[in-house]
């Protein structure tokens, strides 16, 4: 009886000792899984998730504010990393990407006001004062912040079209027989 | 000859019996041509023609497009361009692509051709790879790979064998087989020139047992020339060419590798035929030989049809549909690796190698049941891959755990599907998973690359601010802002080469 | 322009296999067996049989009745019957009906429906509910008669062959015998060399014919392996699992034996008595609960035979061959994980083969 007690006891101590010594030794400053959250997110501060940047998003991410789902142009890519990141799982099978968009400048209504390309996180619009500008499809994430912002409305968003190229076959709908 | 074992595989009902003995016959021209821009691995072709513009047979309608990797399209007849519109291709997603509609004048009257280059034996290897690359010939197997990229391989690789693949292991097509029979001399011929661009001597022709009639023509076609006919056992998917390459000379080309890599460079039989029409009569690619067949066509045909022709003109000549209904299935390619077409107005490209209508007892396709892991996928596999775990995967949307199990490696030959007793659509599961990888991939480089302009842009704001607070520096906003970046240069989308079943 | 969205992908062709063909080719493989043993125990054998097919069937429709799931479709699958066929098999031949219906709730409710259904179940049905009747009733799952072929004298007839599956059972003192296995390792506890207990157990040719205190389908050897060697044929199943089990079964018998003949059983032995032949060609070939590579299936074999020899020899049943399948069930989804066949173009690691220069191979 006693020596039970007495093992038990023992054992307690120890393993509070180590984790006691742990904590001191091996603890963390800040709150890491924020930097590698922002780490994951595409960066260019479009604003869509309804935070002001991709920082605050992460913050949130973090607190488990935000949805993971909730980065619009990072679509079904970053939407899993994000998830596996925190350990949540989600069902991405409904999931239906937003449809990629792109900005394209009517030369012309365009005024060469430079606004837009003030305005473009990512240096998609090119051009000078004056001068038409244009947009590198390439470079564009559809953040739609040119397009809110020009004056002349010049800007539309166009959807990226699936090609040939890049369709590829649905899951099959299988009406699984058990 | 030792034949080298190769893993997996199945024993297909073949149903070639159906065509086998059929003479190729020659497609009447039909009223309207639709010649898509894009037949082949790679980008589009570029139109050098214009609405209403009269051309002549062989002319060039679309030049090969930017990048390393495309083909030119060339006229399959005479006639006047209709227009250029948005035309439904001939791929199971039912879009659309650039396609030039061509109205013919039923004269066929052939155009200025380039002169055929009089003793290839004596051309350099890059005046051959030129002659195929400008008569946008492309691999006929199915895969549609240009094929004067493969000639070019020579540089970077050191081959000695060229392989004629006329395995054709895909069930009820027998072009090749026909080819091989009545076009001996031209196969020959053309496989001489390319093994003659490679600088190789060796020429090897890898046919399936079951097709007797071709290894004899083919054997004395080849003997005066040193071309070895070799009778591979017939096995699905043999054709495929790492897997034919692998049971010719036992090398067994590396993942993500080209069979140019252990040294053989592998062409359908179809593709030497077209290369000879292009060096000794300068004729461009605008015909190949299919096969018409299924049980649900009233007819079965090997047909010579031009590039552009409509399956539905196809059809009307083969007899139409058995009953006149709409058959079961409509497949373009074989019944294994083919696939479904949009549509009966969809016009043969020169990736077709056959126009299948099978009925429902043909295709045998039931309800997917449980899997029972019964093995018999693992069996099958050719490439040595658990289907039955991949698919575990994928149902459950892990696409990680799937590229893990190897997916990628995955040669979609449906010899998993073929043999799954529960039915399990494991080669769409799989297609499924790579379509989802390469859009995942694609997604990724576009995040990166957006994510290094936003931050080079940040840092180019804050040394702009820190400028504005040090006035002794005086460097005028503007100078710093518009840096127009340069376009980057289209990647070329990476061809694969593929099995050309 | 008719667009319309392709939904399957090929292939347009498929073998003319199916899981019903699968499970009904075993059945018919069981049934030479089955039909020989039904004549050698009699009518209460048949009872039993009748029952535990029965019930089992009846369990499964239950079961997915009760999940939603559509019944005659899964019932025609065959999976059930066979199921319940290869529990009776290994069931005593005159065990009590409570025994059939408890049995067929072991295999196919808790060990199949619980974990999901069809393909989803760890281990095989029937070998559970074999175990579990077996450590909870010892006595009843041991009560072994010795065979009574019908039409003969001293079988029961059929009135009493009612009684004996329906009330009460039957004298278990005075009817019931060991099998050959359980006689020879009593008679080794009592301090009696296996050299000469086996003298006193029955003949080789007994063994071998079915005329032996036995399960009531594993006593024929001579009618299980030609199923089995059937099923090979048709390639229902592959050679690696029976061969790699019944080797190696053979093998640790015939070694031992060699080493010292008083305390172990002879290889040969080893493969005709119990439910070796049963185990190596049905039961462990299970294709659910064993691995899906052929090296998987050669080490999930040799576990097999390793442990049957192991607790026939050594642990307190004479028979193992069910709780060393059960054992190796458990380790098929790691026999799965590391035994897999090498990737085409890839070395076992899966790393891209090496590029080896060919000799004779022309620098261009």
């Amino acid at each position: 009886m006693l020596l039970a007690i007495g093992s038990l006891a023992a054992i307690g101590a120890t393993l509070g000792a180590i984790l006691g010594v742990a904590s001191r030794y091996l603890a963390v400053e800040g709150n890491p899984l924020e930097a590698e959250l922002l780490e994951l997110l595409p960066g260019s501060q479009c604003g869509q998730c309804g935070y002001v940047g991709c920082g605050q998003a992460a913050v949130a991410l973090a607190k488990g504010e935000a949805a993971v789902t909730s980065c619009r142009p990072g679509g079904k890519a970053v939407a899993e990393k994000l998830a596996k990141k925190l350990g949540v799982t989600i069902d991405l099978s409904q999931h239906q990407d937003a449809v990629q968009q792109v900005a394209f400048i009517n030369e012309d209504l365009c005024i060469g006001c430079l606004r837009c390309a003030n305005e473009c996180s990512s240096d998609a619009i090119v051009g000078g004062p004056k001068q038409l500008h244009t947009v590198i499809a390439d470079h564009c994430h559809g953040c739609r912040h040119c397009f809110e912002i020009c004056p002349t409305e010049a800007i539309t968003m166009h959807l990226v079209p699936i090609t040939v190229h890049d369709w590829h076959w649905h899951k099959p709908k299988t009406t699984r027989r058990h | 000859m030792k034949i080298f074992p190769v893993a997996g595989g199945v024993h297909l009902d073949y149903r070639k019996e159906l065509t086998r003995d059929l003479e190729i016959v020659v497609m009447p021209l039909p009223r309207m041509l639709c010649v898509p821009l894009h037949q082949h691995v790679g980008t589009p072709a570029e139109p050098v023609v214009v609405s209403g513009q009269p051309v002549k047979k062989g002319q060039l309608l679309a030049a090969a497009g930017p990048g390393a990797v495309s083909a030119p399209i060339h006229s399959p007849t005479s006639g006047h361009i209709v227009d250029i519109v948005n035309y439904l291709a001939p791929h199971p997603s039912g879009l659309t692509q650039k396609t030039i509609l061509l109205r013919t004048d039923g004269k066929d009257q052939w155009g200025e051709l380039p002169a055929p280059i009089a003793d290839p034996f004596t051309a350099t290897p890059r005046e051959i790879a030129a002659r195929v690359a400008s008569a946008g010939i492309v691999g006929l197997g199915g895969a549609a790979f240009p094929s004067a990229l493969k000639l070019n391989l020579r540089t970077g690789h050191t081959l000695d064998m060229l392989l004629l693949n006329g395995a054709e292991c895909e069930p009820y097509l027998t072009c090749d087989d026909r080819v091989m029979q009545e076009c001996a001399a031209e196969v020959v011929n053309g496989a001489r020139i390319m093994a003659h661009a490679l600088s190789t001597s060796c020429i090897k022709l890898a046919i399936e047992e079951n097709k007797p009639q071709a290894i004899k023509i083919m054997t004395e076609a080849g003997k005066p020339f040193g071309i070895q006919v070799i009778g591979v056992p017939v096995r699905y998917p043999m054709g495929s060419a790492h897997h034919l390459v692998k049971a010719v000379t036992g090398r067994e080309t590396p993942a993500h590798g080209r069979t140019a890599s252990v040294g053989v460079l592998v062409h359908n039989v179809g593709t030497a035929r077209a290369v000879d029409h292009a060096i000794r009569l300068g004729r461009p690619l605008i015909s190949r030989v299919i096969t018409v067949s299924g049980g649900a066509m009233n007819r079965g045909v090997n047909i010579d049809v031009p590039l552009g022709t409509l399956v539905s003109d196809l059809v009307a000549f083969c007899g139409g549909f058995k009953n006149g209904t709409m058959p079961y299935r409509i497949i373009s390619g074989g019944p294994m690796m083919g696939h479904m077409l949009p549509g009966l107005d969809v016009p043969v490209v020169k990736g077709t190698c056959g126009i299948l209508a099978l009925t429902a007892e043909e295709t045998n396709e039931q309800p997917a049941g449980p899997c029972i892991r019964c093995g018999a996928c693992v069996t099958a596999c050719p490439s040595g891959l658990l289907p039955l775990s991949m698919a575990a995967y994928i149902i459950h949307e892990d696409m990680a755990g799937a590229a893990r199990e190897g997916v990628e490696d995955c040669i979609s030959c449906g010899s998993c599907s073929y043999i799954c007793p529960s039915h399990i659509p494991l080669m769409h599961y799989f297609e499924y998973a790579n379509g989802r990888l390469r859009a995942l991939d694609r997604e990724r480089r576009k995040h990166e690359k957006i994510k290094t302009l936003t931050e080079a842009r940040q840092a180019r704001l804050e040394r702009i601010a820190a400028a504005r607070r040090e006035p002794r520096h005086t460097v005028t906003p503007s100078a710093v802002m518009v840096t127009p970046p340069a376009t980057p240069p289209a990647t070329p989308p990476t061809g694969e080469i593929k099995a050309s079943a | 322009m008719n667009v319309s969205q392709s939904d399957r992908r090929g292939p347009f062709t498929h073998a003319p296999n199916s899981v019903r063909q699968t499970m009904l080719l075993v059945v018919l493989a069981l049934v030479p067996a089955t039909v020989f043993n039904g004549w050698l125990f009699g009518w209460p054998a048949i009872f039993l049989f009748a029952l535990t097919v029965g019930a089992c069937l009846a369990v499964e429709a239950g079961c997915l009745k009760l999940q939603g799931k559509p019944v005659i479709a899964t019932l025609n699958d065959g999976s059930a019957l066979l199921t319940g066929w290869l529990l009776a098999m290994s069931l005593p031949p005159w065990a009590p009906w409570w025994i059939a219906a408890l049995g067929a709730v072991f295999a196919i409710c808790l060990t199949k429906h619980l974990y999901g259904g069809l393909g989803q179940n760890v281990f095989n049905p029937a070998m559970v509910a074999r175990v579990a009747l077996l450590v909870s009733f010892p006595v009843v799952m041991t009560a072994f008669v010795p065979p009574h072929p019908l039409f003969t004298s001293g079988a029961p007839g059929f009135l009493e062959s009612l009684r004996i599956t329906f009330a009460g059972g039957f004298n278990l003192d005075t009817m019931s015998a060991a099998s050959a296995l359980g006689f020879i390792k009593t008679e080794l506890s009592r301090g009696i060399p296996v050299s000469q207990s086996m003298t006193q157990a029955p003949s080789f040719l007994n063994m071998v014919s079915g005329f032996h205190t036995g399960s009531f389908g594993e006593t024929s050897a001579w009618l299980i392996l030609p199923g089995g060697l059937y099923l090979l044929w048709r390639r229902v199943i592959s050679w690696h699992i029976p061969v790699a089990l019944m080797g190696t079964l053979f093998a640790a018998g015939t070694l031992f034996h060699a080493i010292a003949p008083d305390r172990f059983i002879s290889g040969p032995y080893h493969l005709i008595s119990g439910a070796t032949m049963l185990g190596a060609f049905f039961i462990a070939t299970d294709y659910v609960t064993s691995p899906v590579s052929k090296s998987g299936q050669l080490v999930f074999g040799v576990g097999c035979g390793l442990l049957t020899w192991i607790i026939r020899t050594f642990a307190g049943y004479p028979e193992g061959m069910a709780f060393a399948i059960l054992l190796m069930n458990a380790m098929a989804p790691l026999i799965d994980h590391h035994f897999r066949p090498r990737t085409f173009g890839r070395t076992r690691k899966g790393e891209p083969l090496p590029l080896k220069p060919l000799a004779g191979r022309r620098s261009l």
